[in-house]
C-alpha cells in the first residue's frame, strides 16, 4: 500500500531548465530541492525555449510553462506569471539566470501580492557586482579583482590590450568569454560576443592560476549561511565545469564570508576565483545566483537551494557548518527521449 | 619531511590534498614512506629501515630521497 506523504505541500517555480553544455542551474536547483526534508514539493519549470532539457525531465519537473524573454520587459513577465499563478499555487519562485534577475527583482512587490515569494539580491547588489562594475566593487570592499575596462567597439581592443596586456579575456555582459592572444583573435571574438550578447563587452586582465569557485548563500543581513568551495577538475571548451571536487580551505571560506558581510548579500551567489602562484585569491566574477553545479552543495551536506526555499518562506535558517570534503561531481550527457506531440505541446501552447 | 596535516593518504597509495583537490598515486614504497611520515617518524628512522629492508646503497637512497622530497614540495604536500 503506498504511503502518502505527511509533509506540507508546497509549489515552487524554477527557471534555468537549459541543462545543456553551458548549463543553466535550474535542473540542479530542482534536484537539490527534491531532497528538501521539509516539504512535499510540486515543481513548476519556467522555460524560455521549447528544447530546454529540463522540460522533459518529468521525474524532476511536474509541469512547465514558458515565459516571455527578459527583453519583453516586466509587464509581459508579470502578465504571464499572473496567468501561471491562476493555474498553480506557486508559493516560491527561484530565478536562475543573470539576464532575468533584474525583472524578477523589480517585480518582487507585485509577485508578493500574487502570493509568490522570492529571495533575491537587491537591485543595488545586483548592479554593484555586475562585470562592468567589478573593479569598483573590488576597490570598495578591499577584494582583489582583475583590472578591466568596458569595450563599446572593436576599435577599443588595441588600447585595452596595451593597458591590460596579452592574452586578454573578453567577456559578454551576462555570459560567455574568450581568451584572445592577438588583435586578430580579439576582433573575431569581439564580433561573436557582441553579436550574441550586445555591447558593452568587458576586457579583463588575464590571471594565471588555479580556478576555484565558491557557491554561497547570504541571509541579506551580512551572515553567510553556507559556503562550499569547489575546484573544477574538467572543463568544457567553454570553460564550464564538467567535473569538480569540494575543497577544505579556510581562506576560501573567509573570502566568502567577507563578501557576504561587505555586501549583506541576499540569496545565492557564486564567486569565480583564481588562486595565483603567490596564493592570492582574485575574484574574476560574482554570479548573483546559484551555479549549475549547485547540487554538489547538497551532496556535500549543505543543501543551499533547500535553505533558500526556507528563507523565501520566512523560516529560520541556521548557518550551516561543515561539509564533505573531496565530494565530487562528474557531469554527463544523456539523450532524453520524447515524442514530437509532446514537443509540439510545448512549442505551440507554451505548457507541458 | 613534514606532510601537511590535512593531507589524506590511503593504504592503496592514493594521496589527496583537500585544500587543492589534487590527487596523486604513490608506488608502494612511497606510500609506505608517507604513511610513516604521517605518524611522525623522522627521516633518519625511515631511511634506516629502508636500508635494512632493501638492497640499496646509502648514496642512492639519499638521491632518491631528495627526489621524493622535491616532488612532494612541487605538489604542495609539505609544510
Amino acid at each position: 500500500m503506498p504511503i502518502a506523504s505527511t509533509l506540507p505541500h508546497l509549489t515552487v517555480a524554477v527557471t534555468g531548465l537549459n541543462a545543456t553544455d553551458s548549463p543553466g542551474p535550474g535542473v540542479a536547483v530542482i534536484r537539490a530541492l527534491r531532497e528538501c526534508p521539509d516539504f512535499d514539493l510540486r515543481i513548476i519549470g519556467l522555460s524560455y525555449e521549447a528544447l530546454e532539457p529540463g522540460i522533459y525531465l518529468r521525474e524532476l519537473v511536474d509541469k512547465t510553462y514558458q515565459l516571455p524573454y527578459p527583453s519583453a520587459g516586466t509587464a509581459a513577465l508579470l502578465e504571464r506569471l499572473a496567468h501561471i499563478r491562476q493555474q498553480e499555487d506557486v508559493a516560491v519562485l527561484i530565478p536562475n539566470f543573470d539576464a532575468e534577475l533584474y525583472n524578477f527583482i523589480k517585480l518582487e512587490p507585485q509577485l508578493r501580492a500574487l502570493g509568490i515569494r522570492t529571495f533575491l539580491p537587491t537591485l543595488a547588489q545586483l548592479e554593484a557586482r555586475d562585470k562592468l562594475n567589478l573593479a569598483a566593487f573590488g576597490a570598495a570592499h578591499g577584494l582583489s579583482v582583475p583590472t578591466s575596462r568596458p569595450l563599446h567597439s572593436a576599435t577599443e581592443l588595441l588600447p585595452a590590450a596595451e593597458a591590460l596586456g596579452w592574452p586578454l579575456v573578453l567577456k559578454g555582459r551576462y555570459y560567455d568569454a574568450a581568451v584572445v592572444h592577438s588583435l586578430a583573435q580579439a576582433e573575431q571574438a569581439f564580433a561573436r560576443l557582441a553579436g550574441q550578447w550586445g555591447v558593452p563587452l568587458i576586457a579583463q586582465q588575464f590571471v594565471v592560476g588555479q580556478e576555484i569557485n565558491i557557491a554561497g548563500l547570504g541571509d541579506g543581513l551580512g551572515r553567510t549561511l553556507s559556503a562550499v568551495p569547489m575546484r573544477k577538475l574538467t572543463i568544457t571548451d567553454r570553460g564550464k565545469a564538467w567535473a569538480g571536487i569540494t575543497l577544505a580551505d579556510d581562506a576560501l571560506l573567509a573570502l566568502a564570508r567577507r563578501f557576504t558581510e561587505a555586501t549583506s548579500w541576499r540569496g545565492g551567489f557564486e564567486l569565480e576565483l583564481m588562486r595565483t602562484a603567490s596564493d592570492e585569491l582574485v575574484i574574476l566574477e560574482i554570479n548573483p545566483r546559484f551555479p549549475a553545479w549547485i547540487y554538489l552543495t547538497a551532496a556535500a551536506g549543505q543543501n543551499q537551494p533547500a535553505a533558500l526555499l526556507r528563507l523565501a518562506l520566512g523560516l529560520p535558517v541556521p548557518a550551516m557548518e561543515g561539509y564533505a570534503v573531496g565530494k565530487m561531481f562528474v557531469r554527463y550527457a544523456w539523450d532524453l527521449i520524447t515524442d514530437h506531440t509532446i514537443f509540439q505541446q510545448v512549442a505551440a501552447l507554451g505548457e507541458l | 619531511m613534514k606532510l601537511k596535516a590535512n593531507i589524506a593518504t590511503s593504504d592503496a597509495g592514493f594521496i589527496f590534498n583537500p585544500a587543492t583537490g589534487d590527487s596523486f598515486a604513490a608506488n608502494p614504497l612511497a606510500a609506505d614512506i608517507l604513511a610513516r611520515a604521517k605518524t611522525g617518524q623522522d627521516a633518519a628512522a625511515i631511511k634506516a629501515d629502508i636500508l635494512e629492508r632493501y638492497d640499496v646503497a646509502p648514496g642512492q637512497l639519499e638521491k632518491d630521497w631528495d627526489d621524493l622530497l622535491a616532488q612532494l614540495r612541487d605538489f604542495n604536500l609539505l609544510d
